[in-house]
């Protein structure tokens, strides 16, 4: 039984945690909202390795395991840092399991290459087909489609067509190759399509969360290549997706909390500092409480990925939901505690709220984490 | 990360298996009635079966009968007993935290008689802290033990003493043949400061044990008075007037027994997914799996904050406050579930026989049980998360004035 990070893994996260402080991130993400630039972190990411986090050695990467992808996502969460890793990941963890394209492999794990993961809602026990993020409303859209391409040059190695739209694609703006799940004749496949394609329309959409880009992605008849992988492992993408929105929340609700503790001690009503009442204490306590269970259940995400793969889907549902809920309440109480300064921009506490505003509604929503968790327990049981 | 054993764990825990399975046909039900005579004594004798083979006490020194082993071999009995489907020892109160208190604070004559006996079954032990006015708050009980006229001083042993209170909670007590017990022993001493450990035969003349009914109608606690109760010289555990400390003892122990108990005090997501996959229509219903997908949240949550705890406790650290926010998560998490559940089934998940009928009126009671959720939260806020204190007016003046100023007030 050893169930807690290895000293490698601690290493890790405070290589991360030391990288992004270099950076004020949430003065930017502030300015950002008023049309400022964000400072570009790809460089940062590349140094220290995490565009090959989830590619093998063999191909350039690290080879590591979800676990410390979370932990790096995390600790871009606790800073709001804009890195494009919740796209790249997911989408290099699927170019590697197809396997057999060294040279966009090297290429995505140096970080020569940006990708995006244009993904599927896999079916469940309820509704078996996989569908697309719709523009608005609560109705899943079709899912995009792949034809033959039927060209003059037809053949090796772009020999797929794309058409179809996703919306919500985390990353999706200026990612140099898109992995786009689409069904062939109904079956689920990957293909690896050039963001730059012609027949590409990638709609920077606007956000409520300005460190977060994200893209409205439709397929023309764009030409791309398939990979060999199978529905399982594009379950697995979708769902390291939501482990990784968890992993963000952690870091953000840990700062929330921080901040938050701090105020409560040194902010006086009454004669006594406001942390000492019970109703602000038992508050942080729920905080903290949501905290470590997200933690938990992110540990257990990361062990079911590398070790139990049948249980992910239900561990990073949960993580998912999980940590959306503290994000969200973290953000909220963050706010309460600081009073109404906590509601300005005079403040920080309004960037993690639009943080957890928009996290919770990306990939499905939390609400889709939460019906997940439920449909793989419940069929599990029956 | 890895939730397996290792070699050493493994060997341990096949071997334990091996005997659960050539000894499971004896064991008594697990649904066993603690207040039926015959059911106590097929518990008793299960419990000597375990401690013959050397699975009861194994983390107490090898001196007093235990294995000398670490607390993750304990881990492997409970979980081993758990999937055998067979109950745990009779007396975990006794052997996981009084037994140990003993072991740490008690004299030597205290140890060569009593720890054998317990650890066997042969004499049940019972904890007698709560009373009716002091739980979350244990430094306020009000028990009283006076030395008995005629003898003098303040070493343990050196006279005998006259115990009146009352206490409250007290599983197992209509069996048990010894209680470690919390008195006052100087009023006029700081609230924690004038307290004193004592083992007291619950066979005395003057100790009355009434059962406590719960909402399922199951008498699962007493209540026991002391009516003027003799207590033998060398009776006190650990020093006059400094029973704080033994009892804090006490305390520890009964974090590590919860940590090391059943994953999730046996509140698991699957068992609950089971009871709402058997209705179809409810398992495809939104409503309900939003519901359920909430609480399965929290109770995975439990479940693998558990195993981050018993790395900690493999590691040999004990448990902190932090712990009981595992006790919070469980409780809320089972009542979410208990209460799904009867919206699932109707009016038959209250039926006296229903599983969800007895689950459903235990956990309102347990919301109390082992610290309120309320003290619970101040603890962690203060010693985790290093909140200022709530302000106290009990701290620097002796017990017999705060009390007397607390009936003030209440008059007033």
């Amino acid at each position: 039984m050893n169930f807690d990070l290895s000293d490698e893994q601690i290493l890790l996260r405070e290589a991360a945690r030391d990288a992004f402080g270099r950076v004020r991130t949430i003065e930017a993400a502030r300015e950002a909202l008023e049309g400022g630039t964000l400072p570009d972190l790809w460089p940062t990411a590349q140094q220290a390795g995490w565009t090959g986090l989830l590619i093998d050695e063999a191909h350039g990467g690290a080879g590591l395991g979800a676990i410390d992808a979370m932990l790096v996502l995390a600790e871009a969460g606790r800073v709001l840092a804009s890195v494009p890793l919740l796209g790249h990941l997911p989408a290099t963890a699927l170019v590697n399991a197809g396997g057999s394209h060294s040279a966009l492999l090297g290429a995505l794990a140096a970080g020569h290459e940006r990708a995006a993961f244009v993904p599927l809602r896999p079916g469940d026990d309820v509704d078996a087909t996989w569908t697309a993020e719709p523009r608005s409303s609560r109705r899943r859209a079709p899912a995009p489609t792949v034809g033959g391409y039927e060209g003059p040059d037809a053949g090796q190695p772009f020999d797929v067509v794309v058409s179809g739209s996703v919306a919500w694609v985390p990353d999706a703006p200026g990612a140099s190759f898109l992995v786009v799940v689409a069904l062939d004749d109904g079956v689920p496949t990957a293909v690896v399509v050039e963001g730059g394609d012609s027949r590409v329309e990638i709609e920077r959409a606007s956000v409520y969360d300005a460190t977060r880009p994200l893209g409205h992605v439709t397929f023309d008849g764009a030409r791309g290549f398939r990979l060999n992988v199978g529905e399982q492992e594009l379950r697995r993408a979708w769902f390291l997706a939501h482990a990784l929105i968890a992993a963000e929340s952690l870091g953000a609700v840990e700062e929330c909390l921080e901040r938050s503790v701090a105020y409560a001690k040194e902010r006086y009503t009454f004669g006594r500092a406001i942390g000492s009442y019970q109703a602000v204490k038992h508050a942080l306590t729920e905080v903290l409480r949501r905290q470590e269970n997200t933690r938990s259940l992110l540990y257990y995400a990361g062990w079911a990925y590398a070790d139990q793969p049948s249980e992910f889907a239900a561990a990073a549902s949960a993580a998912r939901s999980a940590g959306g809920a503290a994000l969200d309440f973290a953000a909220r109480e963050v706010i309460s505690v600081h009073g109404g300064i906590g509601a300005t921009w005079e403040h920080d506490a309004p960037l993690f709220f639009r943080r957890a505003q928009l996290s919770r509604r990306l990939l499905g929503g939390t609400g889709d984490a939460v019906d997940r968790l439920a449909g793989e327990l419940l069929a599990g049981a029956a | 990360m890895d939730l397996n054993d290792t070699p050493e764990q493994a060997a341990f825990r096949a071997e334990v298996r091996t005997w659960l399975e050539q000894n499971a046909s004896v064991a008594p039900s697990t649904r066993g009635r603690g207040d039926e005579e015959g059911a106590v004594a097929a518990h008793r004798a299960w419990q000597r079966r375990l401690a013959e083979a050397g699975y009861v006490g194994v983390t107490w020194p090898a001196e007093h009968g235990g294995q000398g082993k670490g607390p993750l071999h304990q881990v492997v009995i409970n979980q081993e007993i758990a999937r055998a489907g067979v109950p745990g020892i009779l007396d975990a109160i006794g052997v996981g935290m009084l037994g140990p208190t003993l072991i740490a604070h008690g004299s030597e004559e205290q140890k060569q008689r009593y720890l054998a006996p317990m650890l066997h079954g042969d004499e049940v032990w019972c904890q007698l802290f709560s009373e009716p006015a002091a739980g979350s708050d244990l430094a306020g009980i009000q028990a009283r033990a006076r030395r008995e006229a005629g003898t003098q001083g303040d070493s343990p042993g050196s006279g005998s003493w006259r115990l009146s209170g009352q206490k409250v909670w007290t599983t197992n007590a209509q069996f048990a043949a010894y209680g470690l017990l919390l008195a006052r022993t100087d009023p006029d001493a700081h609230k924690h400061k004038g307290l004193t450990m004592f083992v007291v035969p619950m066979d005395a003349e003057g100790v009355t044990i009434r059962p406590l009914r719960q909402i399922s109608g199951e008498p699962e606690f007493n209540e026991v008075f002391f009516d003027d109760v003799k207590l033998e010289p060398g009776s006190e555990v650990g020093p006059v007037n400094g029973g704080w400390g033994v009892a804090l003892t006490t305390l520890m122990f009964e974090r590590l027994t919860i940590g090391a108990g059943s994953e999730g005090m046996g509140y698991r997501a699957d068992r609950f997914a089971a009871a709402i996959a058997s209705d179809p229509v409810a398992a495809k219903d939104p409503e309900v799996r939003a519901r359920f997908g909430e609480l399965a949240t929290e109770l995975l949550a439990l479940r693998f904050t558990g195993y981050r705890l018993l790395t900690a406790i493999s590691r040999g650290q004990i448990p902190g406050p932090e712990a009981g926010m595992g006790k919070i998560t469980a409780v809320n998490g089972a009542i979410a579930a208990g209460d799904l559940i009867a919206d699932v089934l109707g009016p038959e998940a209250l039926d006296p026989e229903s599983e969800w009928s007895y689950l459903i009126s235990f956990l309102p009671g347990l919301k109390s049980a082992g610290g309120t959720e309320e003290i619970l939260r101040n603890t962690v806020g203060e010693r985790v998360l290093g909140l200022p204190p709530e302000p106290r007016l009990d701290k620097g003046i002796p017990f017999s004035e705060l009390r007397a100023k607390e009936r003030q007030e209440v008059a007033s």
